[in-house]
Protein backbone atom coordinates (compact mmCIF):
# COMPACT_ATOMS: atom_id res chain seq x y z
CA UNK A 1 0.00 0.00 0.00
CA UNK A 2 2.66 2.45 0.97
CA UNK A 3 4.99 1.31 -1.85
CA UNK A 4 2.59 2.08 -4.63
CA UNK A 5 1.77 5.31 -2.84
CA UNK A 6 5.38 6.36 -3.01
CA UNK A 7 5.69 5.46 -6.67
CA UNK A 8 2.75 7.55 -7.70
CA UNK A 9 3.65 10.54 -5.57
CA UNK A 10 6.87 11.77 -7.05
CA UNK A 11 6.62 15.26 -5.64
CA UNK A 12 6.84 14.56 -1.95
CA UNK A 13 7.89 10.93 -1.86
CA UNK A 14 11.08 11.81 0.00
CA UNK A 15 9.50 14.27 2.39
CA UNK A 16 9.90 13.52 6.10
CA UNK A 17 6.80 12.66 8.11
CA UNK A 18 5.05 15.79 9.23
CA UNK A 19 6.34 17.80 6.32
CA UNK A 20 3.62 20.07 5.07
CA UNK A 21 3.63 21.63 1.68
CA UNK A 22 1.22 24.21 0.39
CA UNK A 23 0.69 24.95 -3.22
CA UNK A 24 1.63 28.40 -4.42
CA UNK A 25 -1.68 28.84 -6.21
CA UNK A 26 -3.81 27.95 -3.23
CA UNK A 27 -4.35 31.27 -1.38
CA UNK A 28 -6.03 33.24 -4.16
CA UNK A 29 -8.48 30.40 -4.59
CA UNK A 30 -9.00 30.18 -0.86
CA UNK A 31 -9.72 33.90 -0.48
CA UNK A 32 -12.24 33.55 -3.29
CA UNK A 33 -13.91 30.68 -1.50
CA UNK A 34 -14.15 32.67 1.74
CA UNK A 35 -15.57 35.63 -0.18
CA UNK A 36 -18.23 33.45 -1.81
CA UNK A 37 -19.07 32.04 1.63
CA UNK A 38 -19.31 35.52 3.15
CA UNK A 39 -21.57 36.70 0.34
CA UNK A 40 -23.92 33.72 0.53
CA UNK A 41 -24.07 33.78 4.34
CA UNK A 42 -24.78 37.53 4.36
CA UNK A 43 -27.52 37.08 1.81
CA UNK A 44 -29.16 34.25 3.77
CA UNK A 45 -28.91 36.22 7.04
CA UNK A 46 -30.51 39.29 5.49
CA UNK A 47 -33.33 37.21 4.05
CA UNK A 48 -33.85 35.61 7.47
CA UNK A 49 -34.06 38.95 9.27
CA UNK A 50 -36.29 40.40 6.56
CA UNK A 51 -38.68 37.46 6.51
CA UNK A 52 -39.06 37.36 10.29
CA UNK A 53 -40.70 40.79 10.38
CA UNK A 54 -42.59 40.75 7.12
CA UNK A 55 -46.30 40.45 6.58
CA UNK A 56 -45.84 39.63 2.91
CA UNK A 57 -45.99 35.88 3.43
CA UNK A 58 -48.47 33.69 5.23
CA UNK A 59 -47.68 33.88 8.96
CA UNK A 60 -47.43 30.20 9.93
CA UNK A 61 -44.97 29.60 7.10
CA UNK A 62 -42.40 31.99 8.58
CA UNK A 63 -40.87 29.63 11.19
CA UNK A 64 -40.50 26.92 8.55
CA UNK A 65 -38.85 29.37 6.16
CA UNK A 66 -36.50 30.56 8.95
CA UNK A 67 -35.43 27.00 9.75
CA UNK A 68 -34.82 26.20 6.09
CA UNK A 69 -32.76 29.39 5.69
CA UNK A 70 -30.75 28.57 8.84
CA UNK A 71 -29.98 25.05 7.60
CA UNK A 72 -28.91 26.49 4.24
CA UNK A 73 -26.64 28.99 5.99
CA UNK A 74 -25.11 26.29 8.19
CA UNK A 75 -24.41 24.35 4.99
CA UNK A 76 -22.72 27.42 3.48
CA UNK A 77 -20.56 27.80 6.61
CA UNK A 78 -19.59 24.13 6.56
CA UNK A 79 -18.56 24.18 2.91
CA UNK A 80 -16.94 27.59 2.53
CA UNK A 81 -15.58 28.32 6.04
CA UNK A 82 -14.92 24.92 7.60
CA UNK A 83 -13.98 23.51 4.18
CA UNK A 84 -15.88 20.28 4.58
CA UNK A 85 -15.74 18.85 1.06
CA UNK A 86 -16.39 15.57 -0.66
CA UNK A 87 -12.66 15.20 -1.29
CA UNK A 88 -10.88 12.00 -0.25
CA UNK A 89 -9.18 13.70 2.71
CA UNK A 90 -12.56 14.62 4.12
CA UNK A 91 -14.27 11.23 4.23
CA UNK A 92 -13.62 10.85 7.95
CA UNK A 93 -14.75 14.39 8.70
CA UNK A 94 -17.97 13.89 6.75
CA UNK A 95 -18.68 10.59 8.51
CA UNK A 96 -18.17 12.26 11.90
CA UNK A 97 -20.40 15.15 10.83
CA UNK A 98 -23.14 12.74 9.71
CA UNK A 99 -22.99 10.99 13.10
CA UNK A 100 -23.10 14.35 14.90
CA UNK A 101 -26.13 15.44 12.89
CA UNK A 102 -27.87 12.15 13.73
CA UNK A 103 -27.29 12.66 17.47
CA UNK A 104 -28.42 16.29 17.30
CA UNK A 105 -31.62 15.35 15.47
CA UNK A 106 -32.37 12.52 17.91
CA UNK A 107 -31.81 14.84 20.86
CA UNK A 108 -33.95 17.67 19.52
CA UNK A 109 -36.78 15.60 18.06
CA UNK A 110 -36.82 13.20 21.01
CA UNK A 111 -36.92 15.95 23.64
CA UNK A 112 -39.64 17.92 21.89
CA UNK A 113 -41.72 14.83 21.21
CA UNK A 114 -41.52 13.48 24.77
CA UNK A 115 -42.14 16.83 26.43
CA UNK A 116 -45.04 17.55 24.10
CA UNK A 117 -46.59 14.23 25.10
CA UNK A 118 -46.04 14.96 28.79
CA UNK A 119 -47.63 18.39 28.47
CA UNK A 120 -50.54 16.90 26.59
CA UNK A 121 -51.18 14.23 29.20
CA UNK A 122 -50.64 16.45 32.22
CA UNK A 123 -53.58 17.77 34.17
CA UNK A 124 -54.18 21.52 33.80
CA UNK A 125 -52.29 23.52 36.39
CA UNK A 126 -55.35 24.82 38.30
CA UNK A 127 -56.64 21.28 38.83
CA UNK A 128 -53.28 20.19 40.25
CA UNK A 129 -53.36 23.16 42.59
CA UNK A 130 -56.84 22.25 43.75
CA UNK A 131 -55.79 18.67 44.48
CA UNK A 132 -52.86 19.81 46.57
CA UNK A 133 -55.04 21.84 48.82
CA UNK B 1 -13.84 -0.91 2.88
CA UNK B 2 -13.33 1.26 5.92
CA UNK B 3 -13.51 5.00 5.85
CA UNK B 4 -9.78 5.17 6.45
CA UNK B 5 -9.04 2.95 3.47
CA UNK B 6 -11.45 4.98 1.41
CA UNK B 7 -9.60 8.13 2.34
CA UNK B 8 -6.14 6.69 1.72
CA UNK B 9 -7.02 4.41 -1.19
CA UNK B 10 -8.88 6.79 -3.45
CA UNK B 11 -6.23 9.38 -3.08
CA UNK B 12 -3.73 7.38 -5.08
CA UNK B 13 -6.03 7.26 -8.06
CA UNK B 14 -5.88 11.02 -8.35
CA UNK B 15 -2.80 12.43 -10.02
CA UNK B 16 -3.82 15.92 -8.92
CA UNK B 17 -0.99 17.63 -7.11
CA UNK B 18 -3.30 19.30 -4.67
CA UNK B 19 -4.18 16.00 -3.07
CA UNK B 20 -0.61 14.82 -2.74
CA UNK B 21 0.21 18.10 -1.03
CA UNK B 22 -1.78 17.01 2.02
CA UNK B 23 0.20 13.78 2.37
CA UNK B 24 3.58 12.78 3.65
CA UNK B 25 5.90 10.05 2.44
CA UNK B 26 4.44 6.57 2.24
CA UNK B 27 0.85 7.65 1.74
CA UNK B 28 0.27 8.35 5.43
CA UNK B 29 -2.14 11.04 6.37
CA UNK B 30 -0.29 14.16 7.37
CA UNK B 31 -0.39 15.18 11.01
CA UNK B 32 -2.31 18.30 10.02
CA UNK B 33 -5.23 16.21 8.77
CA UNK B 34 -5.23 13.95 11.81
CA UNK B 35 -5.16 16.92 14.20
CA UNK B 36 -7.97 18.59 12.27
CA UNK B 37 -10.01 15.39 12.41
CA UNK B 38 -9.54 15.00 16.15
CA UNK B 39 -10.48 18.59 16.80
CA UNK B 40 -13.48 18.26 14.51
CA UNK B 41 -14.75 15.40 16.70
CA UNK B 42 -14.40 17.64 19.76
CA UNK B 43 -16.35 20.37 17.97
CA UNK B 44 -19.11 17.93 17.07
CA UNK B 45 -19.39 16.92 20.74
CA UNK B 46 -19.65 20.61 21.57
CA UNK B 47 -22.45 20.95 19.01
CA UNK B 48 -24.24 17.99 20.61
CA UNK B 49 -23.99 19.76 23.97
CA UNK B 50 -25.47 22.90 22.45
CA UNK B 51 -28.28 20.87 20.89
CA UNK B 52 -29.23 19.77 24.43
CA UNK B 53 -29.47 23.44 25.42
CA UNK B 54 -31.51 24.14 22.30
CA UNK B 55 -33.90 21.30 23.18
CA UNK B 56 -34.23 22.70 26.72
CA UNK B 57 -34.95 26.15 25.35
CA UNK B 58 -37.52 24.87 22.85
CA UNK B 59 -39.33 22.96 25.61
CA UNK B 60 -39.35 25.92 28.01
CA UNK B 61 -39.91 28.78 25.56
CA UNK B 62 -43.57 29.23 26.55
CA UNK B 63 -42.97 28.81 30.30
CA UNK B 64 -42.74 32.52 31.01
CA UNK B 65 -44.49 32.30 34.42
CA UNK B 66 -46.31 35.55 33.72
CA UNK B 67 -43.04 37.33 33.00
CA UNK B 68 -41.90 38.95 29.78
CA UNK B 69 -41.67 36.84 26.63
CA UNK B 70 -39.08 37.02 23.91
CA UNK B 71 -41.26 39.29 21.82
CA UNK B 72 -41.10 42.00 24.50
CA UNK B 73 -37.42 41.55 25.32
CA UNK B 74 -35.53 41.01 22.08
CA UNK B 75 -34.11 43.90 20.10
CA UNK B 76 -33.57 42.60 16.59
CA UNK B 77 -31.39 45.55 15.58
CA UNK B 78 -28.81 44.51 18.20
CA UNK B 79 -29.05 40.92 17.03
CA UNK B 80 -28.45 41.97 13.43
CA UNK B 81 -25.31 43.88 14.47
CA UNK B 82 -24.10 40.88 16.50
CA UNK B 83 -24.71 38.62 13.51
CA UNK B 84 -22.76 40.93 11.22
CA UNK B 85 -19.85 41.06 13.71
CA UNK B 86 -19.60 37.28 14.00
CA UNK B 87 -20.00 36.66 10.27
CA UNK B 88 -17.30 39.18 9.38
CA UNK B 89 -15.03 37.81 12.11
CA UNK B 90 -15.48 34.34 10.63
CA UNK B 91 -14.35 35.74 7.29
CA UNK B 92 -11.31 37.53 8.74
CA UNK B 93 -10.45 34.38 10.68
CA UNK B 94 -10.37 32.52 7.36
CA UNK B 95 -8.05 35.20 5.95
CA UNK B 96 -5.81 34.81 9.02
CA UNK B 97 -5.52 31.06 8.47
CA UNK B 98 -4.47 31.69 4.86
CA UNK B 99 -1.95 34.27 6.06
CA UNK B 100 -0.55 31.79 8.56
CA UNK B 101 -0.17 29.08 5.93
CA UNK B 102 1.56 31.54 3.61
CA UNK B 103 3.79 32.79 6.46
CA UNK B 104 2.70 36.37 5.84
CA UNK B 105 2.94 38.30 9.07
CA UNK B 106 1.01 41.41 8.09
CA UNK B 107 -1.81 39.31 6.69
CA UNK B 108 -2.00 36.96 9.67
CA UNK B 109 -1.71 39.57 12.44
CA UNK B 110 -3.97 42.07 10.69
CA UNK B 111 -6.73 39.53 10.12
CA UNK B 112 -6.40 38.12 13.65
CA UNK B 113 -6.61 41.62 15.14
CA UNK B 114 -9.74 42.31 13.05
CA UNK B 115 -11.23 39.01 14.25
CA UNK B 116 -10.45 39.98 17.84
CA UNK B 117 -12.04 43.43 17.53
CA UNK B 118 -15.19 42.01 15.94
CA UNK B 119 -15.41 39.31 18.62
CA UNK B 120 -15.03 41.89 21.39
CA UNK B 121 -17.74 44.04 19.75
CA UNK B 122 -20.04 41.02 19.69
CA UNK B 123 -19.41 40.27 23.35
CA UNK B 124 -19.88 43.91 24.32
CA UNK B 125 -23.32 44.05 22.68
CA UNK B 126 -24.31 40.76 24.22
CA UNK B 127 -23.22 41.73 27.75
CA UNK B 128 -25.05 45.04 27.40
CA UNK B 129 -28.20 43.19 26.31
CA UNK B 130 -27.95 40.81 29.30
CA UNK B 131 -27.35 43.67 31.71
CA UNK B 132 -30.35 45.55 30.30
CA UNK B 133 -32.58 42.49 30.72
CA UNK B 134 -31.45 41.90 34.31
CA UNK B 135 -31.97 45.60 35.08
CA UNK B 136 -35.60 45.46 33.95
CA UNK B 137 -36.26 42.43 36.15
CA UNK B 138 -35.93 39.83 33.40
CA UNK B 139 -32.91 38.01 34.78
CA UNK B 140 -32.36 34.25 34.64
CA UNK B 141 -34.32 33.75 37.88
CA UNK B 142 -37.53 35.32 36.52
CA UNK B 143 -38.93 32.33 34.60
CA UNK B 144 -37.98 28.98 33.12
CA UNK B 145 -37.94 30.61 29.70
CA UNK B 146 -35.36 33.17 30.83
CA UNK B 147 -33.27 30.52 32.61
CA UNK B 148 -33.10 28.55 29.37
CA UNK B 149 -32.38 31.70 27.37
CA UNK B 150 -29.49 32.82 29.56
CA UNK B 151 -28.06 29.29 29.67
CA UNK B 152 -28.10 28.85 25.89
CA UNK B 153 -27.00 32.32 24.78
CA UNK B 154 -24.66 32.74 27.76
CA UNK B 155 -22.94 29.44 26.98
CA UNK B 156 -22.30 30.66 23.45
CA UNK B 157 -20.98 33.93 24.88
CA UNK B 158 -18.60 31.98 27.14
CA UNK B 159 -17.37 30.06 24.11
CA UNK B 160 -16.70 33.35 22.32
CA UNK B 161 -14.80 34.62 25.38
CA UNK B 162 -12.68 31.46 25.44
CA UNK B 163 -12.15 31.82 21.70
CA UNK B 164 -10.90 35.40 22.15
CA UNK B 165 -8.39 34.27 24.81
CA UNK B 166 -7.25 31.51 22.47
CA UNK B 167 -7.00 34.01 19.60
CA UNK B 168 -4.66 36.25 21.59
CA UNK B 169 -2.63 33.22 22.66
CA UNK B 170 -2.20 32.22 19.02
CA UNK B 171 -1.08 35.71 18.04
CA UNK B 172 1.48 35.66 20.86
CA UNK B 173 2.70 32.18 19.94
CA UNK B 174 3.12 32.97 16.27
CA UNK B 175 4.88 36.19 17.23
CA UNK B 176 7.23 34.45 19.67
CA UNK B 177 7.81 31.10 17.98
CA UNK B 178 7.17 31.79 14.30
CA UNK B 179 5.30 29.64 11.78
CA UNK B 180 6.34 26.25 13.14
CA UNK B 181 4.32 23.24 12.02
CA UNK B 182 2.88 22.65 15.50
CA UNK B 183 1.89 26.30 15.90
CA UNK B 184 0.22 26.22 12.50
CA UNK B 185 -1.82 23.20 13.57
CA UNK B 186 -3.01 25.16 16.59
CA UNK B 187 -4.00 28.04 14.31
CA UNK B 188 -5.94 25.54 12.20
CA UNK B 189 -7.80 24.27 15.28
CA UNK B 190 -8.55 27.81 16.39
CA UNK B 191 -10.01 28.59 12.97
CA UNK B 192 -12.26 25.52 13.12
CA UNK B 193 -13.40 26.54 16.62
CA UNK B 194 -14.22 30.09 15.57
CA UNK B 195 -16.16 29.01 12.47
CA UNK B 196 -18.13 26.54 14.58
CA UNK B 197 -19.12 29.32 17.00
CA UNK B 198 -20.57 31.18 14.03
CA UNK B 199 -22.56 28.09 13.02
CA UNK B 200 -24.03 27.89 16.52
CA UNK B 201 -24.85 31.60 16.37
CA UNK B 202 -26.83 31.01 13.15
CA UNK B 203 -28.97 28.52 15.04
CA UNK B 204 -29.32 30.91 18.01
CA UNK B 205 -30.38 33.96 16.04
CA UNK B 206 -32.89 31.89 14.09
CA UNK B 207 -34.42 29.79 16.85
CA UNK B 208 -34.14 32.20 19.80
CA UNK B 209 -34.33 35.70 18.40
CA UNK B 210 -36.13 35.63 15.05
CA UNK B 211 -38.66 32.93 15.96
CA UNK B 212 -38.98 34.37 19.47
CA UNK B 213 -39.59 37.94 18.33
CA UNK B 214 -42.04 36.95 15.62
CA UNK B 215 -44.20 34.47 17.52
Amino acid sequence: MSDSGQQREPYYADAPPGYEHFDEHEPAEAVGSYLVGLGLATLLSIVSFFISGTTLVWGPSIPVALIVLAIAQIGVHLVFFLNITTGPDNVNNVMALAFGVLIVLLLLAGSLWIMENLNHNMMPMDQIMRMQR
Amino acid sequence: MSAFEAAVGHERDLPDRRYTAERTAGGLLSKRIIVGYGFWIFLLSDIVMFSAFFATYAVLVDATAGGPSGRELFNLRNVAIETACLLLSSFTCGLASIGARKHRGSWFFGAMAATCILGVAFLFIEVREFAGMVAQGAGPTRSAFLSAFFTLVGCHGLHVTAGLLWLMTMMAQVFAKGYRADILRRVLCFGLFWHTLDIIWVAIFTVVYLMGAGQ
